[in-house]
């Protein structure tokens, strides 16, 4: 597995979100996008998942350009995203959302039950929930469900749309917990995040996206010192700079 | 207010087969002895009652249980609905009074024509969402009615007479003064048609549906054809659109551009939201009232429509979410986008 992104612009209109970005994540990796508001993270990922049109440049997955291939087909191909704000059927009960990360694949009902079983146990909350209405749940638990929904699909790649957005700082770490732990598991994971101390010590390597464009590519442990990113995204370390 | 709904579904899960069966046949037996139950509590002065019973009653259900599929299934706001029933009715029309196609024949026709302008309007106004979508809809149903006023071929704004009447069946003479076998055929119609979205309903086609209906973009996400799902949702709603059409045009024999104004759509749209939207019982309930009620207080005469509408603010007001609302859990739809 290997997804890279090479000089990818995309437009809104006529406004350019990303100005030709390019970045690589290998298998096995967690890798983090981190930036402020604006700066284009959900635009990439959108773009990577194939909900936004690729203007220029090109997404390669597997040694494949995929620009052309729909949305719904990448996730056949293994890619599989937890979205913004977490993208819970509100409807659904959990064990039917859970189903629904699977609903390409002509699976056995083994196969279903296997994955059901995994997923129950990174969040054995979910199984406690599986009759309640998704719109019913704490975002915590919302945020479970969107990453455990989009591991059902038995994805090469998981894109996690700022998993930590809007949540309680016990569940922050909670969350980042067991996106270390999926990725122990071996799931490869692309991050993108505002909180930029938990991504960075997560991660292993990370790229700073700054209003469409990547401004950095380091290895997340070197950001955490860097002192651009340092008052820029962690909050300390400003007296460095000026 | 008793959540007639909660009650209704609670009894119904906890009823053995045999209660469920022995209900649902009595309630079929009951609607197909309708006509013959012509008591001065349900009579409609005014109107003769079996021809109530199949317009505007029972063609309202079936137009609403078609247009369920499109509004409440997969939430896309259709609001030129009556393009299908016209189309429908055309085609009975013009194929009826120029070759020798008896009802049977031209009833596949006519839906499949309706399917074919579904998929016509569908493919590129489903790439529109909401409120758009509902302007390009209700464009198209206009358009519909505005070519038929003009286009002579098909009997311009004077419509067509003279449209032939299906075939007997079972020693049972279809006639203009005797609705009772059309109002059959349109039983049969409606319990095959509520059959049929029932049975999609709980497969993948319905599970799809309800995913695009509560998030388009995480639909896709999970792999969801998003856009071929909405164009059979709305070529489905049309072929039953089209069905309605055809069997109305062969009970009432002429037909005028006149009758197929956007008041029909928007009357089908308001039982699908008065009964209770996505839940298709519901929705047939929303229909036989909404339908039913202007004709029993037809003997008001003047104040008729006003006291239509009264009942209808009322009723929206106490039950917002219509009589019987799909599944509770699915209120918090509206609460959380």
């Amino acid at each position: 597995m290997r997804l890279e992104i090479k000089n990818l612009s995309v437009y809104y209109g006529k406004i350019e979100a990303l100005k030709g970005i390019s970045l690589v994540v290998n298998q096995g990796e967690i890798v983090t996008l981190i930036g402020a508001n604006g700066a284009g993270k959900t635009t990439t990922l959108k773009t990577i998942s194939g909900l936004r049109p690729v203007t220029s440049g090109e997404i390669v997955f597997d040694g494949v350009n995929i620009n052309q291939i729909p949305a719904y087909e990448r996730a056949d191909l293994g890619i599989s995203q937890a979205p913004e704000g977490r993208g819970i059927f509100p409807g659904m009960t959990v064990l039917e959302n859970l189903e629904m990360g699977k609903y390409n694949r002509k699976t056995r009902k083994a196969e279903m039950s296997e994955d059901l079983a995994r997923v129950y146990e990174l969040f054995p909350r979910l199984k406690e929930r599986a009759t309640q209405a998704g719109g019913t749940l704490s975002g915590g638990e919302q945020q479970m469900l969107a990453i455990g929904r989009a591991l059902m699909a038995r994805p090469k790649v998981l894109l996690l749309d700022e998993p930590s957005m809007g949540l309680a700082p016990m569940m922050i770490q909670n969350i980042f917990n067991i996106i270390t732990e999926i990725n122990n598991q071996g799931v490869t994971i692309l991050l993108v995040e505002q909180n930029a101390q938990q991504a960075l010590s997560r991660a292993h390597r990370a790229y700073v996206l700054e209003i469409g464009k990547i401004t950095k590519e380091a290895k997340a442990k070197d950001l955490l010192n860097d002192p651009h990113v340092k008052s820029a995204y962690l909050g300390t370390g400003a007296h460095e700079i000026f | 207010m008793i959540n007639l709904r909660d009650a209704g579904a609670t009894w119904w899960d906890n009823a053995s087969k045999l209660k469920r069966r022995s209900l649902v046949v009595s309630l079929i037996l009951f609607v197909y002895a309708l006509p013959f139950l012509n008591n001065p509590i349900i009579n409609t002065p005014g109107s003769m009652f079996e021809s109530v019973l199949f317009y505007p009653i029972g063609m309202f259900v079936l137009l609403s249980i078609g247009l369920n599929i499109v509004v409440g299934k997969s939430g896309l706001l259709d609001l030129g609905f009556v393009a299908f029933f016209a189309i429908g009715a055309y085609t009975m029309g013009v194929l009826g009074t120029r070759t020798n196609l008896n009802f049977w024949e031209i009833l596949p026709i006519a839906m499949g024509l309706a399917m074919l302008s579904g998929v016509l309007l569908g493919a590129p106004a489903l790439r529109l969402r909401g409120d758009y979508l509902a302007i390009v809809t209700l464009g198209f149903g206009e358009i519909v009615r505005i070519v038929a006023v003009n286009e002579e071929f098909i009997g311009g704004a004077r419509g067509i007479a003279g449209i032939p009447t299906p075939p007997d069946m079972f020693g049972m003479k279809f006639e203009i003064l005797n609705p009772k076998p059309y109002y059959w055929l349109l039983v049969s119609m409606i319990l095959l048609t509520y059959w049929a979205v029932r049975r999609m309903s709980v497969r993948r086609p319905g599970r799809a549906w309800d995913a695009i209906r509560q998030d388009d973009d995480v639909a896709q996400l999970m792999g969801v054809p998003t856009f071929k799902y909405k164009v059979w949702a709305f070529v489905l709603g049309a072929a039953v659109g089209g069905a309605g059409g055809c069997l109305y045009a062969t009970q009432i024999l002429s037909i005028v551009p006149d009758q197929f104004s956007l008041n029909v759509s928007i009357l089908v749209l308001a039982c699908v939201v008065f009964g209770g939207i996505g839940n298709p019982f519901g929705v047939m309930v929303g229909a036989i009232i909404l339908a039913y009620l202007p004709e029993r207080i037809r003997f008001l005469t003047q104040p008729r429509q006003l006291v239509f509408g009264v009942v209808l603010v009322l009723i929206m007001n106490l039950r917002p979410d219509g009589l019987l609302p799909r599944k509770k859990r699915e209120k918090f739809e509206s609460e959380t986008v």
